[in-house]
């Protein structure tokens, strides 16, 4: 609990407050209120009037198989960028770990690439896989002895080089914070592990990975996000959803549905599933997190 | 003997495969930025650098408007980070130096923030800036990015570890609270200051979703738009040439940004996962 420092000035802290306090509830909350309200509306053939439809929005959203297909396409598409993407993270921050040579031109090679935009990695990694030009289906024609890959009109290939793009987008970021929870980790606690004669596998299973789950939890949670939302700039740059609705994951729907056909109540109730998932994780990151850092005192 | 310098041979390959497989995309990126029209079609792909980058950046800086582009970028970055970091300030200071009627609630209220990403409340908020008139102006693009959940939480974190004694001595010495707050508060918080703009500049130098929708003009057009815009701009067969010109333009405020703070952002990195 907050001492207070400074006894006698009552109105102070509302005032410090309230500029940041305005622009949530302004921007970010009354906005979210009228969303959900929104979703139970729809709006007049000629968008003259709104006319109340109780649940259909979600009745709608729940029986079209276009929904439940970007459903299915962003549960893949994260699971991939979480799972490949703080694996890998993991292990290179754990070999930078390492007493090695050249720690400090290693760390700065590895983190760079966090100033990229999502935008900027689409850009890139289209260049790269462009069916006729590109240095991989060039690589993967040679290996193969002759498939020509075309991620451009291959639904499955699409996904993958998304999701590869995407993952490789986030290791700077990953790799920063995996590094800074590393070195929050005792080393008395793993030379503890070594005498007592667990093995590297043992000591890493049981003393560092524990110790790093709120770093763990915290990234779980950014990089859902980054999943569901910020990769949008990604998707547009490289496919716009496509081929047919192959990487059209949920954010993307939503846009299409709100700002291309504006059926604003339809992407309303969108918004409003979108925000069940996240609050749902928002609280068991918060439990992990609260629980595991009493834990690791 | 013998077995740790195999272990380290191991270690340092693993590393340069890594830094490889991160390095190489934006590499091949630079390479092609070159190219000329014709080498950058060539089959197989060619991975030696030509000298044909400044022509291609000129092509790409005069399609988009790209000058026009990287200011609006700019401003939008450095108002937005410049922003958040003095109301995260002050909103820090308030609940960790106050005792204040509702202080929970007015907390819990700003951690909400986190909860109610852009896409949870999309199209009302695009409504409430045509209402304001905003479309198409840098006040759409800024202020509903103003409020920080990540600025408080980690100016708070901080706050909370700054001894007593020094709000207590500045006190004694007659000072108010804000002039604790501005002479003593505020220069101890460097760090954190610095780690907070990378982060926020960056995070703003890549919005797209929220510009695509409220900005309709050439002129109110951020460059990572630009990026789009480079892309579609062509009729048949993509210059890539040109585009990895303007990819490479494009990306490299954020890095310079990156680069002059890195050592305050590792720092204040550090500092937040600390528990």
């Amino acid at each position: 609990m907050p001492q207070d420092r400074f006894p006698g000035h009552r109105l102070l802290p509302y005032l410090l407050v309230f500029p940041s306090l305005a622009v949530i509830v302004v921007f970010l909350i009354i906005p979210f209120i009228q969303s959900v309200k929104m979703s139970f509306y729809k709006m007049s053939p000629f968008g003259t009037r709104l006319i109340y439809v109780g649940f259909d929005n979600y009745r709608q959203l729940f029986s079209s198989p276009d929904y439940l297909h970007s459903v299915v396409i962003t549960l893949i598409f994260s699971v991939f960028v979480i799972l490949v993407g703080l694996g890998l993270s993991l292990a290179i921050a754990l070999a930078l770990n390492q007493r090695i040579r050249g720690k400090g031109f290693y760390q700065v090679a590895l983190i760079w690439t966090y100033a990229l935009s999502p935008a900027v990695a689409g850009t890139i990694w289209a260049l790269m896989f462009a069916p006729a030009t590109g240095i991989m289906p060039y690589i993967i024609s040679k290996l193969s002895g002759g498939y020509k890959l075309n991620w451009m009109t291959n639904p499955t290939v699409a996904l993958l080089v998304v999701s590869a793009a995407a993952t490789w987008k986030m290791l700077g970021y990953n790799i920063v914070f995996y590094i800074a929870g590393l070195q929050n980790v005792p080393g008395e606690l793993l030379e503890a592990a070594r005498v007592d004669g667990a093995g590297p596998w043992q000591t890493f299973w049981r003393v560092t990975f524990p110790m790093l789950s709120p770093t763990t939890t915290f990234l779980l949670f950014v990089n859902m996000l980054y999943a569901f939302f910020q990769v949008f700039g990604l998707i547009d740059i490289m496919t716009r959803g496509g081929p047919g609705n192959a990487t059209e994951i949920l954010v993307y729907k939503l846009y299409r549905d709100g700002f291309i056909h504006l059926k604003s109540g339809y992407a309303a109730a969108q918004s409003f599933v979108i925000f069940i998932v996240i609050a749902v994780l928002a609280v068991l990151q918060l439990r992990v997190a609260t629980r595991k850092a009493v834990y690791a005192r | 003997m013998k077995r740790k310098t195999l272990y380290q041979l191991f270690i340092h390959g693993f590393l340069i495969l890594s830094v490889f497989i991160i390095a190489f995309p934006v590499l091949y990126a630079l390479i092609t930025s070159t190219l000329s029209f014709s080498d950058a079609f060539s089959y197989p792909p060619k991975l030696v650098p030509g000298r044909h980058f400044f022509e291609n950046a000129a092509e790409a800086w005069n399609r988009v408007h790209m000058g026009r582009l990287m200011f609006n970028s700019a401003v939008v970055s450095v108002s937005v980070a410049v922003v958040k970091i003095i109301l995260s300030l002050m909103a820090a200071f308030a609940y960790t130096h106050f005792r204040f009627r509702g202080q929970g609630l007015l907390f819990a209220l700003c951690m909400v923030t986190q909860m109610l990403p852009l896409p949870v409340r999309i199209v009302p908020t695009f409504e409430l800036m045509r209402a304001f008139g905003w479309i198409d102006t840098y006040w759409a693009l800024t202020v509903p990015f103003f409020a920080s959940t990540t600025g408080i939480l980690l100016f708070r974190q901080f706050f909370l570890t700054v001894p007593r004694d020094l709000s207590d001595a500045a006190r004694v010495d007659g000072a108010g609270p804000m002039r604790y707050f501005f002479q003593i508060l505020i220069p101890i918080s460097k760090t954190n200051i610095a780690a907070l703009f990378v982060i926020e500049f960056i995070f703003m130098w890549s919005q797209y979703l929220w510009p695509l929708i409220v900005t309709n003009s050439r002129e109110m057009r951020v460059v990572q738009i630009g990026l789009k815009m480079l892309l579609a701009s062509e009729q048949q067969a993509p210059e890539w040439n040109v585009i990895m010109a303007g990819t490479v333009i494009a990306m490299l405020p954020p890095l310079i940004v990156l680069i002059i703070f890195r050592r305050s952002f590792a720092q204040g990195i550090a500092m937040q996962t600390e528990k």
